[in-house]
């Protein structure tokens, strides 16, 4: 039997929430060779395989059939696959590591509520500055589709990998996309989210690639993490 | 597929050869203008729904460069470049690669359009008649038949904006908003409803305007002001909202009657005249008749045509006429090329002032599929 691969997070809360899962399951994630391997076993699986990747690439490896399932963020996974896309869907939620993509701006813009404030302060923006209004974002594809949506276009995507909620007071973008759990950054940096910019909330996940969907060995695992998680 | 052969792409110069000889006859210079554009100016222009459509990479300084998506920005910097006066009267044709990720609709990623761009033009109407003359006989030349005629015209409905009565920002939202209709009817509607009662997050600071101000408010609350937007900026949105509470519904009839407006071209206008406007109106609804009499001088059938008031929503730089012409094929009928007027933006790349200009461009891929 071939076996089924699934990707897991290399390093962070996202692993640890993830080993914690597993094992209180009654499976433990034991990495093959060096304590840095990037392979792994599941205990009590012989034909389960596991792979370390950093939670972003695990999105992208599902999307390109590398790998058969894999724990993620959400807001990671929607990033790499949209919704309507279906080379991964999401098999269960795993209810840790919450947190929401949201659109923000800063907390002067007194005149701005909504998404659809955005468009005419970009027109208005357009006019004085002779630029488009700059949303800095790691993103990309997130904030494109929720800001199309949205009926919104006057702007572009700056892209930003680090230190994005900081982009607005530096300069180098009018407002963002980020991700935030309790807001409290966002308030540091004078951010205010929009009324309806509310991009995704997000959770880790666990997906499948559809071929995989009804595979046995996932099915079984899926049925035990459920049971954890009390859905 | 990958690539040509040497039989399709011996059969691509032909046709597209048939067409530029038609474009250089009637004293179109052919240009090549770059591939290579500088990002800004498609991305500026066209917001993020193009963007994510074109090619953008960085040079070694880190500059933002595209593959050009299209050829009028380029033919416009080529001529705002190589004109020694920009405002007199220049015609150019093209033919060459333009590059876009493909879209739902599975259109290539690189594709060769042969166009033509004519700047400063004297007179409006017979230079608009000219424009669509000279791409149908481009077509006919490659041996197109049963061309389907849309024409569409935003100078009407600009004027039809202009006489209804309404504040001037409120005209300014829905032009903006023209380019994305259900966002249009949005707007329109809550114009005509009249105030709403819905609240949102900024409401008390609207509530509050009128004795304060926005300075005073963000002291109040210790917010700094931060990033770009200015206090004047910020203060001119709330201004507007305030007045905004006390605006009469205004009677958007006229609007969306104009805009439920399609069918033949000649019929419409009667239908056109049922349309209560006022003298701007009155006058684009004039140009638009005289532009089929011009049509018709050179030639042309306009009796066959279609006219369309939503046509010519897509783009956001075109300015009044439009056109678009379909060909029939099994899986229903096919865009090969388009056209029209945008007088804004060569001024908008640069130009000292306003510079009026026409033009149009075919798909020569898709016009050979249709042909084969």
């Amino acid at each position: 039997m071939t076996p089924l691969t699934i990707g897991i997070p290399s390093k962070g809360r996202l692993m640890e929430a993830t080993s914690m899962l597993f094992k209180t399951a009654g499976f433990e994630i034991m990495r093959l060779g060096a304590e840095r391997g990037y392979r792994g076993t599941l205990s009590g699986f012989d034909a389960i395989e596991i792979v370390f990747l950093s939670a972003s690439e695990i999105a992208a490896n599902l999307k390109d059939g590398k790998i058969d399932a894999g724990v993620t963020g959400e807001d990671l996974l929607r990033e790499v696959i949209a919704p309507q896309d279906n080379s991964a869907d999401i098999a269960l939620r795993l209810n840790f590591g919450p947190a929401d993509v949201v659109a923000a701006v800063p907390e002067c813009w007194l005149d701005v509520a909504v998404m659809a404030d955005l468009d005419d302060v970009a027109e208005q923006f357009y006019k004085t500055h002779g630029r488009r209004l700059r949303v800095a974002t790691k993103y990309l594809n997130l904030t494109r589709r929720f800001f199309a949506e949205k009926g919104v276009t006057g702007y572009r995507i700056v892209e930003s990998v680090g230190a994005t909620e900081g982009a607005p007071a530096a300069g180098t973008a009018e407002l963002i996309v980020d991700i935030t759990t309790s807001g409290a950054t966002l308030k540091a940096n004078a951010l205010k989210i929009l009324d309806d910019g509310l991009v995704l909330s997000s959770c880790a996940v666990l997906a499948v690639t559809p071929q995989n969907q009804n595979d046995v060995r996932f099915s079984h695992l899926v049925s035990y993490l459920r049971n954890i998680i009390g859905k | 597929m990958a690539g040509k052969s040497s039989t399709e792409r011996l059969a691509l110069e032909r046709q597209n050869a048939a067409i530029m000889a038609v474009f250089e006859r009637a004293g179109f210079d052919q240009i090549a203008p770059d591939i290579i554009q500088p990002a800004d100016i498609f991305l500026e222009r066209s917001g993020e729904d193009i963007r994510s459509r074109t090619f953008v990479f960085n040079d070694p300084e880190g500059h933002e460069l595209c593959l050009r998506p299209d050829l009028t920005v380029p033919a416009c910097r080529y001529h705002l470049s190589h004109a020694k006066t920009p405002a007199a009267e220049a015609r150019y044709c093209y033919l060459g690669p333009a590059f876009r990720f493909p879209d739902e609709h599975l259109s290539p990623q690189e594709f060769n359009q042969a166009g033509l761009e004519w700047f400063g033009a004297a007179e409006a109407i017979a230079a608009e008649a000219r424009l669509l003359k000279l791409c149908i006989s481009g077509l006919e030349a490659a041996g197109a038949t049963g061309l389907k005629i849309t024409l569409g015209d935003l100078g009407i409905f600009n004027a039809l904006l202009q006489d209804t009565e309404m504040p001037d920002r409120w005209r300014r939202r829905l032009r903006h908003q023209f380019w994305r209709p259900r966002a249009f009817h949005e707007l329109l509607k809550s114009f005509a409803a009249g105030p709403t009662s819905r609240r949102s997050s900024i409401s008390s600071i609207v509530d509050s305007f009128k004795t304060s101000d926005a300075a005073a408010w963000l002291d109040e609350n210790n917010i700094a002001l931060a990033g770009t937007r200015t206090l004047a900026e910020i203060t001119e949105r709330l201004a507007e909202k305030f007045a905004d509470r006390s605006q009469p519904p205004i009677n958007v009839q006229a609007i969306e009657n104009y805009l439920g407006v399609e069918g033949p071209a000649l019929d419409m206008l009667l239908i056109l005249k049922t349309i209560a406007g006022c003298k701007n109106y009155a006058r684009a609804c004039q140009a638009y008749e005289q532009r089929l009499e011009a049509m018709e001088d050179l030639g042309l059938n306009p009796r066959r045509y279609k006219f369309s008031a939503n046509f010519g929503r897509e783009i956001e730089y075109y300015t009044g006429f439009v056109f678009q012409i379909d060909m029939e094929t099994e899986h229903g009928p096919v865009a090969i090329a388009g056209g029209g007027r945008y007088d804004e933006l060569l001024s908008d790349l640069g130009a000292t002032k306003r510079i009026p200009a026409l033009g149009c461009a075919i798909h020569t891929e898709r016009l050979q599929q249709v042909l084969a």
